[in-house]
């Protein structure tokens, strides 16, 4: 890291002034192009994945070899994630917005003749509307794209985040220069209340009204105090935080002074969980690189104020991403939480007071300070201002991460960005908020996608995880999904959550094979009330909402179990069999030597037929039956 | 002086007192569990569990951490706190029958024991953490901790070996409200 910022020559740059930094940035625009094209390669961890290195490798020296002209060799640029991970690797051509999907290095040849040479685009390449079949060249045009509206996300697939003068190209620290330069403390806590901004871990607490409270708290009481970066993000399925903190460290960074200068802080932690190496990477390297030009340590800008940041890796305890939890670890202490008042913000970190938000949440506030409270406060809608980033993932066609205003209904998330569910069927659900979110019904597809609306049906926003379900999952199963995700990482501390949510998971386990009966289902429903109710922390408080949200909504799926033996998804396996179709079946005997457990028996090119006391319901048959002959009953 | 009410009763409380420290300094019971005047509260148990309504939202809170507040309406025995109570005694009942308090605390509720019954029967701890805060608070020896987490939580020593730093004051066993510490000292004091 050293040396990054010594090849950089950051050191010689130390910047002395709020007014240094602009002519720094004027520096680094004077030396740059505008009209050199540039090519991404979008290295997300999901594209790294999927070769991305190889590929930006190759495409460096294929464009070598081809010797094009000196004013026409593009830049090859590595940036953070794009968000369409499911069609990584991506590789987008600037200024054109050119856009290829799933590209590996044997590709290259192609896009470096085609493209650079004779100036098309490589058909094959080109990403293809599910929906329509259209081939679409420019990434603005891609429906997912089209509909989002990227605020936190600005910079990301723009900037290299391991380079701080791609930032500061951006714009990036000017809102410090200017807090630094002319704002009072209060000013600046002024403006992130009016702005309305939430915190966007999950709780949705007025960041504001967060921060004033610390304030107060340090007038009664003087002596250090701290701001917290939370980015322990632990739902499955959700990279939103991770993808900030890889793709655009320096606006976590960034906001995180903002508020210390707020406060009063001289130090700040960011908790990043262990298993985000490339975010710990990218974020060591740009606070390395803030040091260097004096944003970051001492005497920032030269105006006297000290400031430094520390990373903190979790050890992957879910229960951690809650706020007291993550303090008790950062203390060195077991992660478990504290029964609050008091708040953070009145005794925190070494009992301190402390602002601790969300990466995304402090990703927010330099453009809030540097647009205005007004221009946030009129994106979304009242009470939810701003924008939310979401990871849209399951059964839906367009996975990825997007960033949307507030207020934009589940359904247009879903079938315009996420091009709807493969099959075009309708979704059976939703579920948001994380794993203890609840399900949303196709009926209630018009809720708006903001903090009340959600906590009002029966979910919660969490910290934006969006899972998309259709007809072919089993609702009972997915609440005993979750439930097992949540009784693993409960932390055991409180009664109603470490041995409630086992005896959910038992209950709805019987419900899975057919068992139990009604009553039992009302005695869930009161269990889940009062874990909900009795829990200590958030994550007993909300563990219940899978369970309480199937009910509300999918009661007859419930009863279909308990009833009528039958599950109407066909997942659990104790209520299906599988048989073959002898009038589709063309006997081409794939089942039969896929099978795993020796159950498929028949003669080439004749119907095959299952022996259900031999078959173990793996559904491997299913899979792989090309004429769909195989039928789950 | 704080006042509030506790079940429709104006009640009067210092300043940084709990709802249960006023609610015991005038007679009101709360079942409690994990809690012990000796020792800094805790707040596992959630028996102690009261609904506050403090003119803005009505909630749970556990009465053992929840400071006095004024004008705050206190009731101790509302239908949602009955419920979050019998469901702790049901499990606490099914997981750990062998226990006479938990049995009497249960019996006392109405609660009997269903057909969910867990693999440690005999085993008698509910993580209380009652030992553990007695032997670092009052004792000062800090021989035991809670380790590892969720429903795998259990009381421990370090790498689980005879504590040296036990000095058999027997402390631990007097606090444990279910007999638990029966079973385990003799691992603990090696």
């Amino acid at each position: 890291m050293r040396q990054i910022s010594t090849a950089l020559k950051l050191d010689e740059n130390r910047l002395a002034s709020p007014a240094a930094l602009a002519a720094y940035r004027e520096s680094i625009l004077a030396e740059r192009d505008p009209n050199r094209p540039i090519i991404i390669v979008c290295h997300g961890t999901g594209c790294l994945a999927t070769n991305s290195p190889k590929v930006a490798d190759t495409l460096r020296r294929a464009i070598a070899a081809a010797g094009l002209q000196a004013q026409v060799v593009p830049e090859i640029k590595t940036t953070g994630c794009h968000g369409f991970c499911s069609r990584g690797p991506l590789v987008i051509f600037h200024p054109t917005g050119l856009f290829y999907q799933r590209v590996q290095p044997e590709d290259v040849e192609e896009i470096v003749q085609t493209t650079l040479l004779e100036g098309k685009p490589v058909e094959r390449l080109l990403y293809v509307d599910p929906n329509t079949g259209e081939h679409i060249v420019h990434d603005h045009d891609i429906p997912f794209y089209k509909y989002q509206q990227r605020l936190v996300l600005r910079n990301i697939g723009k900037i290299d985040p391991a380079d701080i003068r791609d930032t500061i190209a951006a714009g990036g620290y000017q809102s410090l220069a200017k807090v630094l330069a002319g704002m009072t403390p209060e000013e600046v806590i002024a403006v992130v209340e009016t702005s309305g901004l939430r915190g966007r871990g999950g709780g949705g607490f007025l960041a504001g009204r967060k921060w004033r409270l610390a304030v107060e708290n340090v007038r009664k009481s003087p002596g250090p105090v701290y701001v917290v970066g939370n980015g322990d993000e632990g739902d499955p399925g959700a990279f939103m935080d991770r993808t900030l903190m890889e793709g655009d460290p320096h606006a976590v960074l960034e906001g995180m002074i903002i508020g210390a200068y707020a406060l009063g802080a001289q130090q700040g932690y960011i908790y990043v969980r262990l298993e985000y190496p490339l975010a710990v990477r990218h974020l060591s390297v740009a606070i390395e690189q803030a040091r260097a030009l004096g944003l970051l340590g001492q005497n920032i800008l030269g105006t006297g104020f000290d400031f430094d940041i520390k990373i903190n890796r979790g050890a992957g305890a879910f229960v951690c991403g809650e706020e007291t939890a993550l303090i008790a670890s950062l203390e060195g202490r077991v992660g478990e939480p504290k029964t609050r008042p008091p708040y953070p913000a009145e005794k925190g970190l070494w009992n301190r007071p402390t602002i601790i938000n969300n990466v995304e949440t402090w990703g927010n506030v330099p453009q809030i300070i540097e647009k205005g409270a007004d221009w946030f406060a009129g994106m979304g809608v009242p009470h939810s201002t701003g924008t939310k980033i979401f990871s849209l993932v399951g059964k839906v066609n367009n996975v990825g991460l997007v960033e949307v205003p507030m207020g934009i209904t589940l359904g247009r998330i879903v079938e315009e960005i996420g091009g709807g569910v493969p099959g075009r069927d309708e979704f059976k659900a939703v579920q948001t908020g994380g794993p203890s979110g609840g399900c949303i019904p196709w009926e209630l597809k018009d809720t708006p996608v903001d903090f009340d609306s959600l906590t009002r049906v029966g979910s919660m926003m969490g910290s934006g995880g969006m899972i998309v379900m259709d007809k072919r999952d089993c609702m009972v199963d997915v609440a005993k999904y979750f439930l097992e995700f949540l009784m693993d990482e409960s932390c055991g501390k409180c009664v109603p959550c470490r041995m409630g949510l086992e005896r959910m998971h038992a209950m709805l386990g019987e419900f899975t094979m057919g068992k139990g009966s009604l009553e039992d289902l009302d005695e869930l429903h009161s269990l889940a009330e009062g874990i909900k109710d009795g829990s200590l922390c958030a994550l007993g408080g909300t563990a219940p909402n899978p369970v309480l949200s199937t009910i509300r909504y999918f009661r007859d799926e419930y009863e279909a179990h308990i009833l009528h033996k039958t599950c109407p998804g066909k997942v659990c396996r104790e209520l299906i069999t599988y048989a073959i179709n002898s009038e589709l079946c063309n006997g081409c005997t794939l089942c039969a030597r896929e099978c795993p457990a020796g159950a498929i028996t028949g003669v080439k090119k004749k119907p095959h037929e299952i022996n259900s006391s031999l078959c173990i319901k793996c559904g491997v048959c299913f899979e792989v039956c090309k004429p769909e002959a195989v039928e789950i009953l | 002086m704080i006042s509030f009410t506790i079940n429709d009763r104006e009640v009067t409380g210092q300043e940084g007192w709990t709802i249960l420290e006023v609610a015991k300094w005038h007679g009101i019971d709360i079942p409690t569990l994990c809690y012990h005047g000796a020792v800094e509260p805790y707040g596992a148990c959630r028996l102690c569990v009261v609904e506050v309504d403090d003119g803005q939202q009505r909630r749970l809170v556990a009465s053992c951490l929840h400071p006095v507040q004024e004008g705050l309406k206190v009731q101790t025995d509302s239908e949602r706190v009955k419920n979050v109570r019998r469901w702790i005694l049901q499990m606490m009942v099914d997981e750990h029958p062998g226990s006479q308090r938990i049995k009497e605390l249960a019996k006392s509720y109405g609660v009997k024991e269903s057909r969910f019954k867990s693999d440690r029967v005999e085993d008698l701890c509910i993580l209380c953490g009652l030992c553990v805060r007695a032997c670092d608070e009052v004792v000062g020896a800090r021989a035991i901790s809670l380790g590892n987490r969720g429903v795998r939580k259990e009381v421990a020593t370090t790498h689980r070996l005879p504590s040296p730093e036990c000095v058999a004051c027997g402390t631990c066993l007097y606090v444990c409200p279910t007999g638990a510490m029966e079973q385990l000292f003799d691992r603990i004091r090696g």
